[in-house]
């Protein structure tokens, strides 16, 4: 049978890992590994006898696909942008571009993963439950909504704090209450955050800082924009080439992933969409009313700029944090698009306001639910004949 | 007065296997069984022991919560044995027939002249009552109780299904006669669920409504919810039209009969098609010698959403007019969860199967993952045709919250209506048990 020797080869150390074992300690690494090489040969014993293929390390693997895109535009806009600041763009090859950016990625990756999983397979080791996915999708989030300079110990932190409070302190993977990426990201923004704003993080430049060309800024377009400054091309920020965190720079890159969450119907197209009406909308009120240039600027490009189709398709959409009943959900997104632009343009203190949005409703996801499922509650006591 | 409703939400899982419209030859066996185990919530009480002779339509055993509800032998013969499973549970009072399959002489007659308590007296005797379902809650019909409706569905939309357009085609008069009886049962109205085209839609006596879309249409729960909801309070009966059929026979000839075409269905069979049996008859000259015995298979009497599953020498069911026959598929799949999935049949949208929609596809009774909390929201919603929350239903149930159950619709729901959430769950959540105990806890509450 197809896979026969790794099954031979688990079943022949198992009794190790199980209570009493030498390595019990190891069971949730064991097991963790095991179903990550091959789907278990459980069969049904009660209930429907047939169950669909989809599972949830399947579905969560998916979501890590369609961020690749994403991450790997990341990466070349990375070097795109050191050398850009250096003058030297026009004379340095393609690969090298993108392998500076890659060098520099990597790491904040590998330690995402080690952290978060290390302490998922603790977590699940004490509980004496399997491994669940969930971090599959925040270890690669995580480094992507970061700027390029932030030091790898506070990722690690941040990472920590966002497992072990945002998470397993609720119960692990489905219970908690807000999206755990982001509680890394917040607890940057609030612990660090010159690491985290400002002009001198977004690109990293290394040993060659010295070299940087004249009138380089630095800053993002939406750092600038709060200042009344109104600098970028609407086409650089589609495509991605502007500063920002790793991953959220190019709406392209990041629409690739929604075609591909869409398609396999892994994410609710009914969010995304509810978000970006939300967000234009918002635009549109701004415009009428504007004030300032940055009140100015025409509305639908805010959707191409900051974090807000990184935040729309990535964050929003995580089911547990979201809202979970098809109504919530519109109410919820739009929500968010309109807190976000608000929170972006109008608040002086944060040039953006994707996370903020998102964390705040994903705060009240819960509340919104409850309205719903109160109406339909409503609806069947309407249905009974009033006296019983 | 009939009306056609369209059931958008739901889904068919196209399985290989479905029945043949061939008959085959009628199969006697030697061996039938009753099994108080598919019915839920019954203590059964023995009346026989071993070595017994009964004809069809003696009693076996009986509810110790209603004595008058009898259950009764399908066949003439001797009782062989009791099997008990743990704790000494009854399991299935095995029955030999003697091959003359006599009926106990029930009172017939004019049915129109019958009034309640003789039709009520003569199914509880003949042991056709537990054959009909009380919901909320699918539970034995309560003997005092009369129903605000009786409900029956025409059709049944599971995966492989019996189609009763073929299987009753000559028993219209049977099913006429059913319906004259059981409308005495009720002050309100008996309503027939049909396909759109039904050769049953000339019935008279019924209210038929029609259902046109994927499973769970054919499911009577489904068909309530559309055309008279269950409230808090309500009380209704609902049967098959298979049932109907014996009910029909009942009253007309005095005889005990329950033969009826069994579909014989799956991707493991060698020749699908019916063959006419008695309900109950063991599974094994069904079958013989008509699987592929490929790999190692699975017997379900029933489909492959709600049914049981039972050993090769096991028997079926008294109301299940199917046997399925499945890989069991007790094998591992390196990095199976990373396939493209050709083959993989799915209700969403991750393999690549979905490119092949007209196609039929061989499903074995793996799990296809590891159990999980709710995470995917939105999945149950579109299978489950009604104005219910599923997810925070079954949440209700698992934080025991009464009051929730209630208003979430715990009236309207039994597990074969839910059986289609629990198939396409990325969690692997057993829905259909955790239904289960979450209706137990609300018989307890409500009593």
């Amino acid at each position: 049978m197809k896979g026969q020797g790794i099954k031979n080869f688990y079943d022949k150390h198992r009794p190790k890992f199980e209570k009493g074992g030498k390595l019990h300690p190891f069971q949730s690494v064991f097991e963790g590994f095991e179903t990550f090489l091959y789907v278990p040969d459980k069969t049904t014993k009660k209930g429907s006898h047939v169950r669909d293929y989809i599972d949830l390390k399947r579905t969560m693997i998916f979501v890590v696909l369609a961020v690749v895109p994403t991450m790997l535009f990341g990466m070349y806009n990375i070097g795109y942008q050191h050398f850009h600041a250096i003058g030297e763009f026009a004379q340095t090859g393609f690969w090298e571009v993108f392998f500076y950016g890659f060098l520099r990625v990597l790491p904040a990756i590998v330690v995402s993963y080690v952290v978060g999983l290390g302490i998922e397979f603790t977590f699940a080791q004490i509980k004496g439950h399997e491994i669940n996915e969930g971090y599959l999708v925040s270890g690669i989030l995580i480094p992507l909504i970061i700027p390029i300079d932030t030091p790898l110990w506070m990722v690690a932190i941040a990472v920590a704090f966002s497992v072990i409070i945002a998470k397993e302190a609720f119960g692990g993977t489905g219970m908690n209450i807000w999206n755990p990426a982001l509680i890394a990201r917040a607890f940057l923004f609030f612990a660090y955050p010159a690491h985290m704003s400002g002009d001198s993080v977004w690109i990293r430049l290394g040993q060659d800082a010295d070299k940087v060309v004249d009138g380089f800024s630095g800053a993002t377009p939406l750092g600038l924009a709060l200042t009344g400054n109104i600098d970028y091309n609407i086409w650089d920020a589609f495509w991605g080439f502007i500063p920002g965190s790793i991953g959220e720079t190019s709406t392209f890159a990041i629409l690739l992933g929604a075609a591909f969450l869409i398609i396999t119907g892994i994410g609710s197209w009914r969010i995304m969409l509810a978000t970006v009406i939300g967000a234009l909308f918002t635009g549109l009120i701004l415009n009428t009313f504007a004030v300032n240039p940055f009140m100015e600027i025409p509305f639908w490009h805010h959707l191409f700029l900051g974090g807000f189709a990184f935040g729309a398709v990535f964050m929003t959409t995580d089911p547990v944090s979201a809202a979970q009943t098809t109504r919530g959900k519109w109410i919820y997104g739009l929500l968010i698009g309109v807190l976000a632009i608000i929170i972006r343009v109008l608040n002086p203190a944060y040039p953006e306001g994707v996370m903020l949005a998102i964390l705040l409703m994903n705060t009240f996801a819960p509340l919104i639910d409850h309205y719903v499922v109160q109406g339909n509650v409503r609806k069947r006591l309407k249905r009974a004949p009033a006296n019983v | 007065m009939s009306n056609t409703i369209k059931i958008k939400k739901g889904f068919d899982i196209k399985l290989k296997g479905k029945a043949d419209l061939s008959i085959g030859k009628a199969i006697e066996a030697t061996r039938y069984a009753v099994k108080p185990t598919d019915f839920s919530g019954l203590k059964p009480k023995l009346s026989v022991k071993a070595d017994d002779i009964v004809k069809a339509g003696t009693p076996l055993f009986f509810d110790k919560a209603q004595p008058e509800v009898k259950f009764t032998s399908p066949v003439s013969g001797k009782v062989i044995s009791v099997n008990r499973g743990e704790r000494r549970r009854i399991l299935e009072i095995e029955i030999e027939s003697d091959g003359k399959f006599e009926s106990v002489d029930f009172s017939k007659g004019e049915i129109n002249s019958l009034d309640r308590e003789t039709v009520k007296q003569t199914l509880l005797d003949s042991g056709l009552w537990p054959l009909m379902v009380q919901r909320p809650f699918g539970v034995i019909p309560k003997v005092g109780e009369t129903p605000r409706d009786i409900f029956i569905t025409g059709f049944d939309s599971a995966p492989l299904a019996p189609d009763y357009e073929f299987t009753l085609k000559d028993e219209k008069e049977s099913i006429q006669a059913g319906i004259d009886v059981v409308s005495k049962l009720t002050d309100g109205k008996v309503y027939l669920g049909l396909r759109p085209g039904s050769e049953f839609e000339s019935l008279k006596g019924v209210e038929v409504n029609y259902f046109n879309g994927p499973h769970p249409a054919g499911n009577v729960g489904i068909q309530i919810h559309k055309t008279a909801p269950i409230n808090k309070g309500d009380v209704v009966w609902t049967l098959n039209i298979q049932t109907l059929v014996y009910i029909g026979r009942l009253f007309s000839t005095g005889k005990l009969n329950l033969e009826r075409l069994v579909a014989i269905t799956g991707s493991e069979v060698k020749n699908t098609g019916y063959v006419k049996a008695i309900a109950g008859i063991t599974i094994k000259p069904l079958v013989e010698n008509n699987t592929k015995k490929e790999v190692k298979e699975r017997f379900i009497s029933g489909n492959v959403l709600t049914g049981e599953k039972v050993e090769e020498t096991g028997y079926t069911g008294l109301t299940q007019n199917q046997v399925t026959v499945i890989p069991e598929g007790d094998e591992i799949e390196p990095f199976g969860w990373i396939s493209p999935g050709f083959k993989k049949f799915t209700a969403g949208k991750t393999f690549l199967s979905k490119l092949m929609p007209k196609k039929e596809y061989i499903l074995n009774a793996n799990y296809h993952g590891g159990e999980r909390a709710f995470v995917i929201s939105g999945q149950y919603e579109k299978v489950l045709p009604m104005d219910i929350l599923p997810v925070f239903l079954l949440k209700a149930i698992l934080v025991n919250d009464i009051d929730k159950m209630e208003n979430l619709g715990i009236f309207e729901v039994i597990e074969e209506d839910m059986a289609l959430c629990e198939y396409v769950c990325t969690s692997k959540i057993e829905v259909q048990s955790i239904l289960r105990n979450g209706m137990d806890t609300m018989i307890k509450e409500l009593a």
